[in-house]
């Protein structure tokens, strides 16, 4: 019994493990995860919305650069996406840009590429009668949209949604390579100092990301349910 | 109300319409009938724009739906159109599903909105159904319910295109009934319908088509009695016994 496992590394490196240096320095482990996660999934939710949006434009000049961009990221690994935003982003600028922003650009736009998939097949599904209903009584075409084929849409692509969100937060480790000391880097961190325990390290955060994405699809199927208007009599 | 002037539309390589001359004038209801595929609802599917036409020209309400410079959704504002499949809102109760236009369009205040939706609901007889949603009615009320929407706009013209055609035969009934109601009202209406009792009933005319070109225009009385062409002969003799 003495020894299989001993998780002594964790409990001695606990609040490293879960907010790193902070508050003396910078956010990290577990909280910039969480921190990388939410506000990426904030801003691909919206990058999504819009680029499927103008993807579905009746305007070839806006659907062709649009579709070209989505497609674009589609065909590449996300870590080159992110080394790129990382080489990329402080070249364009001109001034140096904080190693977390540029991976949640790279995570945005990654994500987003594939979120614009996920709206345009949601707002497809919703059949041509309701748009054609809404602009017969006089609604414009963007009312239309808004009002009654986005309400709709929106709700079929919840379970999509999540899936993409539960991706990301995975994928949030990614950033380990550019040196952000979420929760994976801090993992190697810990792993090189103590040289004792990797199988112990690496089983707790497996399990600490197993537990943050299966939070959030409770949370959504249980969002899902709320927004569920009356289907059945 | 409604001028069509030799107008053409082609799907691709088919005519779908073919030289249509059409006029209905205000307060004036006209029924359109013909064969599967005979092009009568894409004929009232130009009326507010949802099918543009390739060729000639179509005025509503004074508007010239082929020029540039027309406003189609104001147009659309003003012209009423009742589908086959009512394609109500399913995420809105019945009460939205008549608002949302006239909050958005008319800018009409919530209340006065929902006043207006009310008396239109009592007059199609759903007063009871103002919270429910359109799932939880039957064929019948979902179509009019979408008949009270498009009357929420306070339309001049009323299309309707095959409106009780995927109801089940005891619904057909309470649909016919607010469209009659409406046509005694005085309401220019133009109805893509087999409901033969209805066209002899109340309408003005019956259009009837075949491969996209109006082969008869006639009262309802000298339609149905002496039917001029071969085709309209054959159609009506399939629709009032099909077994035939």
């Amino acid at each position: 019994m003495d020894g299989l496992f001993d998780f002594q590394v964790i409990t001695n490196n606990f609040t490293y493990f879960m907010v790193g240096r902070y508050p003396e320095g910078p956010l990290g482990g577990l909280g910039l995860t969480l921190y990388l996660a939410a506000v990426s999934c904030i801003l691909s939710f919206f990058g999504g919305l819009i680029l499927g949006l103008l993807s579905l434009s009746r305007h070839a000049a806006i659907r062709y650069p649009v579709n070209l961009f989505i497609n674009t990221f589609r065909g590449m690994p996300l870590l080159m996406v992110i080394f790129w935003m990382y080489f990329l982003l402080p070249a364009l600028l001109g001034k140096t840009v904080p190693e977390s922003r540029t991976v949640i650009m790279g995570l945005t736009i990654f994500t987003s590429a594939y979120m614009s998939q996920i709206v345009i097949a949601g707002i497809k599904g919703i059949p041509k009668g309701q748009t054609e209903a809404a602009i017969s009584t006089g609604l414009k075409p963007w009312q239309a949209m808004v009002y009654v084929v986005l309400p709709q849409g929106l709700r079929n692509m919840i379970p999509s949604f999540v899936n993409q969100f539960v991706s990301l937060i995975k994928d949030t480790s990614l950033a380990f390579i550019v040196g952000v000391s979420e929760l994976t880097h801090v993992a190697t961190q810990v792993n090189n100092r103590t040289m004792s325990s990797p199988t112990e390290i690496f089983i707790f955060i497996a399990v600490v990301y197993f537990l943050i994405c299966y939070a959030f699809t409770t949370l959504s199927r249980w969002l899902e349910g709320r927004l569920a208007w009356r289907k059945a009599i | 109300m409604i001028k069509f002037n030799a107008v053409h539309k082609w799907f691709k390589s088919l005519h779908v319409l073919n030289d249509i001359n059409l006029s209905v004038q205000q307060g004036e209801v006209v029924v359109v009938c013909g064969p599967s595929g005979s092009g009568k609802s894409t004929l009232i599917r130009t009326i507010n724009q949802l099918e543009p036409i390739d060729k000639g020209s179509l005025i509503v309400d004074g508007m010239d739906l082929c020029d540039k410079k027309t406003d189609i959704n104001r147009l659309r504002a003003e012209v009423g159109f009742v589908f086959q499949q009512f394609n109500l809102y399913p995420h809105l109760s019945v009460l939205n599903n008549i608002t949302l236009a006239p909050t958005k369009i008319r800018k009409t205040p919530r209340k006065d909105a929902e006043e207006q939706a009310m008396a239109l609901l009592e007059r199609v007889g759903l007063a009871n159904k103002r919270d429910s949603y359109p799932s939880q009615l039957s064929g019948g009320q979902q179509q009019r319910v979408a008949i009270a929407r498009a009357l929420a706009m306070k339309p001049k013209i009323m299309l309707f295109d095959e409106p009780t055609s995927a109801l089940d035969p005891e619904m057909i009934g309470e649909v016919l009934a607010v469209m009659q109601d409406l046509a005694r009202s005085g309401m220019t209406m133009v109805c893509v319908t087999h409901e033969m009792g209805f066209a002899r009933e109340v309408a003005d005319r019956v259009v009837f088509m075949d491969h996209g070109v109006i082969l008869e225009e006639a009262e309802p009385e000298e339609f149905f009695r002496n039917p001029q062409h071969d085709r309209a002969k054959q159609f009506l003799k399939q629709l009032l016994s099909p077994m035939h």
